[in-house]
């Protein structure tokens, strides 16, 4: 981005991939589908002490319309897959996962028959942060990652299938 | 409260077909029937002034397919009298051929849930529920996961999901260092 020049009237000069990128990795607006102590944990993230609005996403809805970033923290039951696999369907483009934890990125210790052995077998995730769960610094440092990969990305990765040819 | 060997005197006189028999663990009395009986056995329990088990604590069932017993189940109902604060187990064993037993909704509202439980994860089916389907695992489940036989790790039902792609543009490449 190439700020100037000094004087009369303030422009910039950028790339519309840039500045698109700019303001979607700053106003990331989590879903967050906590179904563990990895969702106690999150809430701590999002309080005063942590305070993930630091990063443009404080603003988190609970309704995977509003939201672009799907926060999955926690085990998901083979009964809650379907629900989850719903739920990021209905998030518009462009969307984002993070899965948080353990359990969510593997399974953990719960290697049962009920429990989904990582959530990447079947939905697409962007971040995998590890711990048991993983201390506020380090859901910090997954969504600065989620950041410089949203940074990488392009408007013409978002064209249609009949116009990408 | 009967002790110990009136309480098996009681039950094979007024059970003879279903009474199999008394054991006590530190003080635990636990009364083991045939499961055709339980219904009559547990309203006795219940009515009778000299027992008065008024409340339900819980059910739960036990696979013995490993260390046997009676039968291949026991349907295990903790049973409390609130009044005198004491406790007595019924284990009802039914066959893993046959494994039906009469429902204990009639006395207790509470074996609602609690047997859907059992019928869910052993497969027991409690005659007379009404509404006797699954309630943790889902609805569609083949399964009956307690059950000793059945492997740990499922029978890969837990890998059994649609794979949901990446949008058609949205396509980075995979392996990126964002370091």
């Amino acid at each position: 981005m190439g700020v100037g020049p000094t004087g009369k009237g303030d422009w910039l000069t950028t790339r519309v991939d840039q500045l698109v990128n700019w303001a979607r990795k700053n106003s990331l607006w989590p879903m967050p589908f906590g179904t563990a102590c990895c969702g106690i944990e999150l809430m701590s993230v999002l309080a005063s002490r942590h305070d993930i609005a630091r990063f443009g996403a404080e603003a988190i809805r609970f309704s995977p319309r509003q939201s672009d970033l799907l926060l999955v923290a926690g085990r998901i039951s083979i009964k809650m897959m379907p629900v989850l696999t719903r739920i990021y369907e209905q998030m518009p483009e462009p969307k984002w996962i993070i899965s948080m934890g353990a359990c969510a990125s593997s399974g953990g210790v719960f290697d049962t028959y009920s429990v989904i052995q990582g959530i990447d077998q079947f939905l697409p995730v962007d971040v995998y942060i590890p711990g048991c769960p993983p201390r506020p610094e380090a859901i910090l440092d997954g969504l600065i990652k989620l950041q410089k990969v949203i940074e990488r990305d392009s408007l013409r990765h978002y064209q249609s299938a009949e116009t990408a040819t | 409260m009967l002790p110990k060997r009136e309480l098996a005197d009681f039950f094979r006189n007024k059970f003879p077909d279903s009474f199999l028999e008394v054991t006590d663990f530190r003080g635990m009395l636990t009364i083991h029937i045939r499961g055709r009986g339980v219904l009559e056995v547990l309203r006795t329990l219940k009515t009778d002034p000299r027992f008065a088990f008024n409340f339900l604590c819980d059910i739960t069932a036990v696979d013995h397919l490993v260390q046997g017993g009676h039968a291949r189940f026991s349907v295990v109902y903790h049973l409390l009298n609130q009044h005198g604060a004491r406790r007595i187990v019924v284990h009802a064993w039914v066959d893993e051929e046959n494994p039906k037993l009469d429902s204990v909704y009639s006395l207790w509202k509470t074996a609602d849930w609690q047997e859907r439980e059992v019928f869910d994860l052993y497969g027991l089916l409690f005659q007379g529920h009404p509404n006797l389907r699954r309630i943790l695992n889902p609805d569609d489940f083949k399964f009956y996961p307690l059950r000793k036989d059945y492997p740990l790790q499922g029978r890969g039902e837990r890998s059994d999901f649609p794979v949901v792609e990446r949008s058609i543009g949205s396509k980075w490449p995979a392996t990126q260092d964002f370091e």
